[in-house]
């Protein structure tokens, strides 16, 4: 319903708009389609594509035709959800879960002539299959910095959801940040298992309160950590979407994720034939990664954020550049060495620095 | 630091607790509703949207309670007067439940909601470890405590109580001394509901203001469980969700402090610890069958 | 005005019959109210949901494929229900049945003969049946609520899976994400019809077991051993069966059943263990048993009926922006509708005008 809103709404301003305008040659509107893995009420992850996929219909109003599923579970029922896309006559259909990777890629051989985007997975296995991901770890980063400059305790809360390369990338990046202003700094991280349970995440955010951090970050989706750090008076930073809503004296930052020039940026290719098989890794210098407002700190940490940030940006600086040590002590990035996305897609160690065992 | 840690695990245990005796009363009348997963969510929706349109939290409560309720009503005239299948239907009702939730719940995601304040009696609350405990927590927490005295009472120490017992022991009997038995199933049916509502509003007002879909995330089935766990006797719901909500603490603290431990195995202590508590309990055989509603699960029809 | 119900002599068996079709009038009388308040043309959003899915042979086959786990783990149930057991766990026997017949292709990946496929769905079977039997020793040995032990062993089973594939069984050649390594060409369930679709061989053991079923229920003296402990287990006693006996052949057969569905689903449909492999199929079962009146060939029907209603609704939500709560909701109120209409196979309904002044002692008020 929402969906048929905005499509209202994007069509009455384009006729408001468009009544003087040269009359584009009607074409039939490109189909793109989306296949998301929890509700769009999740206010997380799916919620951030759905709102790209908003973003798509606003700016190519008629040109663009979108459908998406949700929902739709990671085993059997995905390559049936995609085959049935493919037959509805899309011509491009972007699959925003990991676990579509297999079905995504069995489902394109059998369609060449739709295109295929297959979020957050390495396997292309057909030319009409391609993969993006954005680089969430710079903005990981970046909050370590803040939470090493702001924190009094020294010490910093850290919700994660599962042990995949993603969260443990993002730990990482969180820890070298705030290892740059403070050598001593702490993390404790605490598995939640699970993505989204509002009630869990917000006793995990409690009992790391209750240890001592005052300071909350997650790699979970819902706003629960934010609410109770809001609650109980400390800082906290924002996952997925600005949740300043949810702690207006709280979130100090919140990395959020925009799809939707991505979206726009793959659609509009499909319909000018300049499609191509691509693997896209983008961050903070191409929007890919937004860094919500600095909030809730003093003015010289706002100011260091947002100078590492603009460094980010330019290349200048990036998160995994040695010196840097596994957590047992031994080398893995010499100085001056950066490390290769194919050491970052398969992360599965801590860096020095970190005392909680990761879980394998 | 202990005291923080004892309010989480209230926090935790209560919408368990609230859930568990209202469904534990539906059971000792004889009905099984595996609906309450149904009912919560239903009532996390409508304590979060009518708190927000009404700006009173309180009338959420109310809202919320109505509409566990409510689906209640609609799970007793399937059941009781349709005759159909409890079990069958109750799954039924938790699907219809999470479906018609997201739907209402559509325009209120990503909203702030109203938090249900803290009752804070002054003075007392500063007491050292039990002081916020006892005297400062939110109102939903001491009614949890009320409602489990106000069933113990009501099931094992009034004329009401016994005949509701005498329902689900023993229906036919109960039926031949005058006693409606569909009548009384159906009002306790609906109190389980309008437990189960209550429980809802506390997840979306108390323990996490918002509302998200399937934000119950499978403390309706907890709470299920809790009812057996306990033998069917109201105080040892309490134990039973205290118990729960405190490994589920543990857990996260032994996490936080360090403890080498797969986080999976750490997360499916509670459910272990659960089966080994049951098995002690049920060795005792007399006690159990003493306390489990003969006709649990067992439609009742009356002849004419 | 007051609803009371009669009870028939018999069962009736035109409403045996017709029920399933008043159920299903009711059901789009219903739907269409609920699409026309959402502002959907209710006749479209119908003929998506249960028209649609049915009309191409790919689509007919993912029926199958959706329709093979739900069948064999219902046809299991039905035992258990049929003799008295809960077992509400059978998503947990689903899980571990995937792993335990996930074994060989996953720590012996070098291990590919022929004799792979069937010793892991044997592993599979034994695999359910083995959890299965938790719960059933526990309630036949020490009286353990069946219906809390094997609800809560789902929790454990989903969690194991967890850990092993985010840990020790993880794909040593997949960037540390959460999956086994793919099966090789001998731990695959073949297809029936490569060219046509996907289904697998699971559907047919979901009939066979269904077949099976339905004849030792309907015609051995082990189906009126079923029904007699479940419908008095005092009876039973006279009739000389055991009743701990009994919970364990039940417990051992649904979770046969399930472990079987799961190494099916994982081998034929996915290919390969990661931490979801089941969208509730172990509890949807549930659901299908009952619709099929724990009849093994009547679940066949129903499964085939709820699978239906999971592609309509993706159908529906593609074609006409129908949400997948909606789809949830109607598939609720269609299950309230199968069962209410069940009910005329053995009452007679009647409206009846109450009496005001009928006092509440007299025993006739009621009887």
């Amino acid at each position: 319903m929402k969906r048929t809103l905005t499509a209202m709404a994007t069509a009455a301003v384009l006729g408001a708009v468009g009544a003087g305008a040269p009359v584009q040659a009607q074409e039939d509107p490109t189909k793109a389609c989306f296949i998301y893995v929890g509700p769009i009420g999740d206010f997380g992850w799916t919620y951030q594509h759905h709102q790209g996929v908003l973003e798509l219909e606003e700016e190519m109003g008629d040109a663009v035709e979108t459908a998406y599923l949700e929902s739709v579970p990671e085993g059997a029922d995905a390559e049936r959800a995609l085959q049935r896309f493919a037959r509805s006559g899309c011509d491009i259909i972007f699959t925003t879960s990991f676990g579509y990777m297999d079905a995504t890629n069995e489902v394109a051989g059998r369609f060449p002539d739709i295109k295929f985007e297959h979020a957050t997975g390495y396997k292309r296995e057909h030319p009409n299959v391609a993969t993006y991901n954005s680089r969430f770890y710079e903005g990981r980063y970046i909050q370590g910095v803040i939470a090493a400059a702001t924190s009094e305790t020294g010490e910093v809360g850290y919700i994660a959801s599962f042990p995949i390369p993603e969260v443990v990338r993002g730990i990482n990046a969180f820890m070298l940040g705030a290892k740059s202003v403070d050598p001593d700094f702490k993390i404790r991280v605490v598995w939640a298992n699970t993505w989204f349970d509002p009630g869990k995440e917000s006793d995990a955010a409690k009992a790391l309160i209750d240890q001592g951090v005052d300071i909350i970050t997650q790699h979970t989706d819902s706003t629960a950590p934010m609410q109770v750090a809001e609650e109980r008076g400390i800082k906290a930073f924002g996952q997925a979407s600005d949740m300043i809503e949810f702690g207006k004296e709280t979130q100090l930052t919140a990395i959020v994720d925009d799809w939707g020039p991505y979206y726009i940026e793959r659609v509009k290719a499909v319909r000018d034939g300049t499609w191509e098989q691509v693997d896209v890794w983008d961050g903070l210098a191409d929007g890919h990664v937004v860094m919500a407002p600095y909030t809730n700190m003093p003015e010289d940490v706002k100011e260091m954020a947002a100078d590492i940030e603009e460094k980010i940006r330019s290349g200048e600086l990036h998160p995994f550049t040695g010196p840097i040590n596994k957590q047992d002590g031994s080398a893995w990035l010499a100085e001056g060495e950066v490390a290769s996305d194919e050491e970052l897609l398969g992360m599965n160690f801590y860096v020095e620095g970190i005392d909680n065992q990761l879980p394998n | 630091m202990l005291e923080s840690v004892l309010l989480t695990i209230a926090t935790a245990a209560t919408p368990l607790l609230i859930a568990a005796i209202g469904e534990l009363v539906a059971e000792r009348s004889g009905v099984l509703n595996l609906g309450v997963e149904g009912m919560m969510i239903m009532g996390a929706v409508t304590g979060f949207s009518v708190s927000l349109l009404s700006g009173s939290a309180w009338l959420g409560v109310v809202a919320a309670i109505v509409v566990g309720a409510a689906f209640a009503l609609l799970f007793g005239f399937l059941t009781l007067t349709l005759v159909t299948n409890q079990v069958a239907t109750g799954l039924a009702l938790t699907l219809f439940g999470l479906g018609v939730s997201g739907m209402i719940g559509e325009s209120f995601v990503g909203q702030p909601g109203m938090r249900l304040g803290v009752v804070d009696i002054p003075v007392l609350s500063d007491l050292p470890v039990v002081g916020r405990l006892v005297f400062g927590q939110d109102p939903l927490f001491y009614l949890s405590l009320l409602l489990t005295a106000g069933v113990a009472y009501f099931l094992f120490g009034t004329r009401a109580g016994l005949m509701l017992r005498a329902v689900g022991d023993n229906p036919a009997s109960a039926h031949a001394q005058g006693i409606s038995v569909i009548g009384i199933r159906y009002l306790a049916v609906m109190f389980g509901g309008a437990c189960a509502g209550l429980a809802g509003a506390y997840l979306s007002l108390v323990y996490t203001p918002q509302w998200v879909e399937n934000m119950t995330a499978g403390r309706g089935w907890i709470a299920l469980a809790l009812v057996v766990f306990a033998s069917w006797r109201p105080w040892r719901v309490i134990a039973g969700a205290y118990l729960f909500g405190g490994v589920t603490i543990g857990q996260l603290h032994a996490q936080a402090i360090g403890v080498a431990i797969p986080s999976q195995m750490l997360s499916s202590l509670p459910y272990v610890a659960t089966i080994v508590v049951l098995v002690v309990i049920s060795q005792n055989r007399r006690l159990t069958m003493m306390n489990t509603p003969a006709s649990l699960g067992r439609p009742f029809v009356p002849d004419r | 005005m007051r609803i009371e119900l009669v009870k028939r002599p018999q069962s009736s068996p035109l409403f045996s019959a017709l029920s399933p079709f008043l159920a299903l009038l009711l059901t789009l009388f219903a739907g269409a109210v609920m699409f026309l308040f959402l502002g959907k043309n209710p006749l479209e959003a119908l003929y998506f949901f249960f028209i649609d899915p049915l009309l191409e042979t790919w689509s007919l086959h993912e029926l199958m494929v959706k329709a093979a786990p739900l069948i064999l783990i219902g046809v299991g149930l039905s035992v258990c229900y049929l003799s008295n057991n809960w077992n509400i766990g059978a998503e947990g026997q689903f899980i571990v049945g995937a792993i335990a017949g996930s074994i060989l292709p996953v720590m012996f990946p070098g291990f590919q003969t022929w004799i792979v496929l069937p010793l892991m769905l044997l592993m599979g079977v034994l695999g359910g049946a083995a959890y299965a039997a938790i719960p059933a020793f526990l309630k036949a040995r020490f009286n353990t609520n069946e219906i809390l032990v094997s609800l809560m062993l789902v929790y454990v089973a989903e969690l194991f899976l967890d850990w092993l594939v985010r840990g020790p069984w993880r794909n040593p050649e997949g960037y540390n994400f959460p999956e086994t390594r793919n099966f090789h060409d001998f731990a695959v369930l073949p297809e029936i019809w490569p060219d046509a679709g996907r289904a697998h061989w699971g559907i047919i053991f979901a009939i066979a077991a269904a077949l099976v079923l339905w004849f030792v229920l309907s015609r051995t003296l082990k189906g009126i051993e079923v029904k007699v402990v479940g419908q008095s287990p005092r009876a039973g006693r006279f009739g000389g069966f055991s009743r701990a006996r009994m919970v364990i052949f039940a417990f051992l057969v649904s979770g046969a059943l399930a472990g079987l569905a799961g190494i099916s689903e994982v081998s034929g449909a996915i290919g390969q263990l990661r931490p979801a492999i089941s969208p509730g199929y172990g509890f949807t079962a549930i659901i299908v048993a009952f619709l099929g009146r724990l009849n093994p060939l009547g679940i066949i029907a129903a499964g085939f009926v709820l699978a239906l209603s999971y592609l309509g609704g993706e159908a529906a939500q593609i074609s006409i922006g129908v949400t997948d709560k909606t789809a949830r909701a109607f598939q609720g109120m269609l299950l309230f509708f199968v069962l209410a209409c069940d009910c005329l196979i053995h009452y007679r309904i009647r409206l009846t005008r109450t009496v005001a002044a009928r006092s509440t002692e007299a025993p006739a008020g009621h009887a």
